[in-house]
C-alpha cells in the first residue's frame, strides 16, 4: 500500500532539501548569536513561532514570579512543621533526625563511591536541607540539625571518594537503612516506646507510605512475574487474573478495599490502624504493576542464558534466582524507577480516605477558616516538593538508562 | 551393573509428569485455604452486622441527590439508577478527557520535537512540571485555587461567548432538534458516497499515474451534497446555542460545573504529558534511514511525515496510547475528591447509605473491568489494522 503510493507523482518534490547542512554566513557575528539565529529566527515561520512562544512563556513566567514575590506565604511557614511531620511528638524528633543523619551520610558516601547520578541526588538533598536551614521560620534546633546533615553529607563524600573499599559496606548500610529507621520510629517491637502511626503526617507519612509500597511490592511483584511465566497453567492463570484485575482497577478503589474490606476479611475486630491498611493496599496494588515491568525484563533475557545455566547443571530455582532475575531486574531499572515516581505521586490519594499525608495536611490547613481562600500558596508549596523529588527520580532514571545501555553495547 | 541401571526408574521428585501436577495441587490447596479463611471471616463478620450478601438492595430507594446527573434521576430512584448515573458521568468525563488529551498531547509532542529551541524547551517544561506533580494535587489546584475564587455568576467574566464564574463555565454548544436524525442518516449516506468516490479516483490515479485529486473531489462531493440538503431542509444538523448573560444567570449554551471542569482539565493536562512523550518516542523510534531515504527520494518533509514516518510511528504509538486512555478512565475516579459524582463517588455514597460494602465494590470492579476490556478490544482492532504485515 505504502509502496504503491510512493509512485504518485504529486507527492514527489524534485528539489532536494538539505536542511541539516550548516549555514556558513561570515558576517562577524559571535557564534552564540549565530546559533540563536539558526535555531530561532530561521525564516519567517520560525520567527513567528519563536515570538509567539516567547510572548506566551513570558506571560506565564511573569505571573509565576509575581505570585511568588507578592505572596506573603505565611500560611505555609506557620504550618511548616505540620506540613513536614504532621502531629509527630516533638520529644521523639531525635529518631527522625537520626534517620536524616543516616541518609545524609549515605547519600554523600554514595556520591563519593559511585559518582554518576549520586551527585544529582546529593546536590538536590543538600539544596533542600540548605534551603530549610537558612529560611528564618525554622527553629534554631532544626537549623543546627540540618547543618549537621550537610556536614555529614560532605563527610560521607570525602570518605567515599578516598576509600573505595567501602562500596560493599555502603550497599549493606543502604539495605539496612529502611528497616533500621522504620524500626526506630516503631520502637523495634518494644525496645523503645513506639511512635504510633496516627501521629505520622505530612511529608513524613508520604515518604513512609511510598517507601513501604516500593520495598514491599518487590517480593510479591517478582513472584507474580515469575508466576505469570510459569509452565504450570494453574499458577500462570492465577497470576494473570490477579495482575489484570488489579491493573484494571483504579487505585482509589484498591484503597477503599483496603480500608473497608480488610477488617471484614480478617474477622472484624483487628487492631489494624488505617495507615497499615493503606500500606497493605499500596503493596498489593504496586506489586501488579511491578510484575508487569519485571515480566518485560524476563522476556528480554535470551534463551541461551537458560540453556547455559542448564548446561552448568543449575536447577530451576538456582537458574531463576542467580542467572535470570539479576539480569532481568537490571534491564528494567528505568521502568521500575518510573513506577516508583508513580507510587510517590499516588500516595497523595490517601488524602481522599482521610489520612493526613502531605497533600491531606495541606487540604486540612486550607479548610481552617482563618486561612480561607489561601489554597494556592499551600498547594504550590506541596507541588514544588513533589516536583523536586519526582524530577530527581526521573533524572536518575534517565541517567541509569543511558549508563546501562552504554554497558551493554 | 548396566542392567541394574535400567531398572532404576525416575524418582518421583524428578518425574516431569508427576511433579507439575503435585505442585499445582499444592498451589490450589494453599490459595483455596487462604480464600476459605477470608470468606469464612467475611461471612461471620457480615452475620454479626446482620447483613446477608446479595444484590437485591439495588432496587431499594436511594434517597440521596446527585449533582450532575446526565440521565434523569431523583432521590426516589433506586440504587442501581444512582450507580448508572455514576457510570454515565465517568464515561462523560473520560470521553472528553481522551479527546482533549490526545489533541494537546500530540501538539506538545510535536512541539517538543520542533527545531525551534524555545518551543521545544517550553514543551519539555510543560511535560516535566505536570508529569512530576500528583494528579490529585492538580485537581485540587484547579478546583479550589483557580475556579472557586472566580467571581459569582452574577459578575461572570466573559471571553467572547465563553462565561466563567465560580460555578464553572458556560460555553457555546450545539443542540439536537427534530431534523437531526434525518441529517445524521443523510450524512452517513453522503460519507459513503464520498468514500466510494475517493477509492475510485485513487485507483484510477494509481493505475493511470495522472492527477485525479481523489481527496479534494471526495470532500467537494460531501460539501456539495450537504449544502444541497441544507437548502432543502432549511436548518443545519445541529442548532447552535450561544450563552448570554441575563444579569442573574447565564442562559443558553452548555453549562460545565466547577468540579467537572477541574477534573476534565486536570485529566487532560496530566495525560497529555504522557501522550506527548509517547508520540515523541514513537516518531523517534522510526529508523533514521527511513528519514534519509525520504530525503534521497526528494520528499517534502510534510509528505514524508504523512506517508513514511507516521504510518510506522503509529504502530509503536497505539498500544501505549491505549494504556494511557485506560489510565485516564481509571484516574477519573479521583473526581470524587472534589465532588464530581462519577462511579466511585456514587458507589462510596451507596456504601455509606446501604452498608453493602462488598456488593458495591464488586459492582465497581466489574464496571472498570468492562471499561478496560472494551477499550483494549477496540484498540486491538486498530492495532491489527496498522500492524506491520511481514512477508
Amino acid at each position: 500500500m505504502i509502496d504503491e503510493r510512493l509512485h504518485i507523482k504529486g507527492e514527489m518534490d524534485s528539489r532536494l532539501e538539505v536542511t541539516d547542512a550548516p549555514r556558513l554566513k561570515q558576517d562577524g557575528q559571535t557564534p552564540f548569536f549565530k546559533a540563536l539565529k539558526k535555531n530561532l529566527f530561521d525564516g519567517p515561520k520560525n520567527t513567528l513561532l519563536t515570538l509567539l512562544t516567547a510572548l506566551f512563556s513570558g506571560l506565564v513566567l511573569y505571573q509565576v514570579v509575581q505570585f511568588a514575590v507578592t505572596n506573603s506565604w505565611d500560611v505555609v511557614y506557620i504550618h511548616l512543621r505540620l506540613l513536614m511531620i504532621g502531629q509527630y511528638p516533638l520529644e521523639e524528633l531525635w529518631r527522625l533526625w537520626f534517620a536524616l543523619y543516616y541518609a545524609s551520610l549515605m547519600i554523600g558516601g554514595t556520591w563519593g563511591l559511585f559518582k554518576g547520578a549520586g551527585k544529582a541526588v546529593a546536590l538536590t538533598f543538600g539544596s533542600v536541607f540548605l534551603a530549610f536551614a537558612i529560611i528564618p521560620w525554622t527553629t534554631l534546633n532544626t537549623t543546627l540539625n540540618l547543618v549537621a546533615c550537610l556536614l555529614l553529607m560532605a563527610g560521607g563524600y570525602l570518605l567515599g571518594s578516598r576509600f573505595s573499599v567501602l562500596k560493599i559496606p555502603a550497599l549493606v548500610l543502604w539495605a539496612l537503612y529502611f528497616p533500621l529507621t522504620l524500626g526506630l520510629i516503631m520502637g523495634f517491637g518494644g525496645l523503645l516506646d513506639p511512635v504510633l502511626s496516627r501521629y505520622w503526617g505530612g511529608w513524613l507519612l508520604t515518604v513512609i507510605l511510598a517507601s513501604v509500597a516500593i520495598i514491599g511490592c518487590f517480593p510479591l511483584g517478582i513472584l507474580l512475574a515469575l508466576g505469570r511465566r510459569s509452565e504450570l497453567p494453574v499458577v500462570r492463570y492465577f497470576c494473570i487474573a490477579y495482575i489484570e484485575l488489579v491493573r484494571g482497577t483504579p487505585l482509589i478503589m484498591v484503597l477503599f478495599i483496603g480500608q473497608l474490606l480488610i477488617p471484614l476479611f480478617l474477622g472484624g475486630q483487628t487492631g489494624m490502624d488505617n495507615v497499615t491498611r493503606a500500606m497493605i493496599a499500596y503493596v498489593f496494588f504496586a506489586a501488579a504493576y511491578l510484575a508487569e515491568d519485571v515480566r518485560g525484563g524476563l522476556q528480554s533475557i535470551p534463551g541461551g542464558q537458560y540453556e547455559a545455566a542448564q548446561a552448568l547443571g543449575l536447577n530451576k530455582i538456582k537458574t531463576t534466582f542467580f542467572i535470570i532475575l539479576p539480569q532481568a531486574l537490571k534491564a528494567v531499572i528505568p521502568a521500575m524507577v518510573g513506577l516508583f515516581i508513580t507510587i510517590l505521586k499516588d500516595t497523595s490519594l490517601v488524602a481522599i480516605i482521610g489520612l493526613s499525608d502531605f497533600l491531606g495536611t495541606a487540604r486540612r490547613i486550607s479548610n481552617n477558616p482563618e486561612y480561607l481562600g489561601r489554597y494556592l500558596e499551600l498547594y504550590v508549596f506541596v507541588a514544588v516538593f513533589y516536583f523536586i523529588f519526582c524530577y530527581l527520580m526521573a533524572y536518575v532514571s534517565r541517567y541509569l538508562e543511558r549508563s546501562l545501555s552504554k554497558g551493554s553495547r | 551393573m548396566q542392567t541394574q541401571n535400567k531398572k532404576v526408574s525416575t524418582p518421583i521428585w524428578r518425574n516431569k509428569k508427576v511433579v507439575p501436577v503435585i505442585l499445582q495441587a499444592v498451589f490450589v490447596l494453599l490459595v483455596g485455604i487462604v480464600f476459605w479463611i477470608l470468606i469464612q471471616n467475611t461471612l461471620t463478620g457480615l452475620e454479626r452486622i446482620g447483613i446477608r450478601f446479595g444484590f437485591d438492595f439495588l432496587n431499594a430507594r436511594s434517597g440521596f441527590n446527585i449533582n450532575e446527573a446526565m440521565i434523569a434521576y431523583s432521590t426516589s430512584d433506586p440504587y442501581y439508577r444512582a450507580l448508572l448515573v455514576g457510570i454515565v458521568s465517568t464515561l462523560r468525563v473520560s470521553f472528553f478527557g481522551i479527546i482533549l488529551a490526545t489533541v494537546i498531547g500530540v501538539g506538545v509532542g510535536v512541539a517538543k520535537m520542533s527545531d525551534n529551541w524555545l518551543l521545544s524547551k517550553v514543551a519539555s517544561i510543560y511535560i516535566d512540571v505536570f508529569r512530576n506533580t500528583p494528579l490529585l494535587l492538580q485537581i485540587f489546584i484547579l478546583n479550589f485555587a483557580v475556579f472557586l475564587p472566580l467571581p459569582r455568576i452574577q459578575e461572570a467574566v466573559s471571553f467572547g461567548p465563553f462565561y466563567l464564574s465560580n460555578r464553572g463555565a458556560v460555553i457555546p454548544w450545539a443542540r439536537v432538534h427534530d431534523a437531526t436524525a434525518l441529517w445524521l442518516l443523510l450524512l452517513l449516506v453522503f460519507m459513503a458516497a464520498a468514500l466510494f468516490l475517493f477509492k475510485y479516483l485513487m485507483r484510477l490515479e494509481m493505475e493511470g499515474g495522472q492527477h485525479r485529486y481523489p481527496f479534494l473531489s471526495a470532500l467537494g462531493l460531501l460539501v456539495l451534497l450537504s449544502g444541497l440538503t441544507y437548502l432543502l431542509v432549511g436548518r443545519g444538523p445541529l442548532e447552535p446555542t450561544i450563552p448570554s448573560h441575563t444579569g442573574a444567570a447565564v442562559a443558553g449554551g452548555l453549562s460545565l460545573t466547577t468540579p467537572f471542569l477541574s477534573v476534565l482539565l486536570a485529566l487532560t493536562i496530566f495525560t497529555s504529558t504522557y501522550i506527548a512523550e509517547i508520540v515523541r518516542g514513537g516518531v523517534q523510534a522510526v529508523p533514521k534511514g527511513q528519514v534519509e531515504a525520504t530525503k534521497a527520494l526528494g520528499f517534502k518533509s510534510r509528505t514524508a511525515m504523512r506517508l513514511v514516518i507516521f504510518p510506522q510511528a503509529i504502530r509503536i504509538i497505539i498500544p501505549q496510547m491505549t494504556s494511557q486512555y485506560l489510565n485516564l478512565i481509571k484516574n477519573s475516579s479521583l473526581a470524587m475528591a472534589v465532588g464530581y459524582q462519577e462511579i466511585v463517588g456514587v458507589g462510596n455514597t451507596v456504601i455509606n447509605q446501604s452498608g453493602r460494602t462488598l456488593e458495591v465494590i464488586a459492582i465497581m470492579i466489574a464496571v472498570y473491568l468492562f471499561f478496560s476490556l472494551t477499550t483494549s478490544l477496540f484498540m486491538n482492532y486498530f492495532n491489527k489494522k496498522f500492524q506491520l504485515v511481514e512477508r
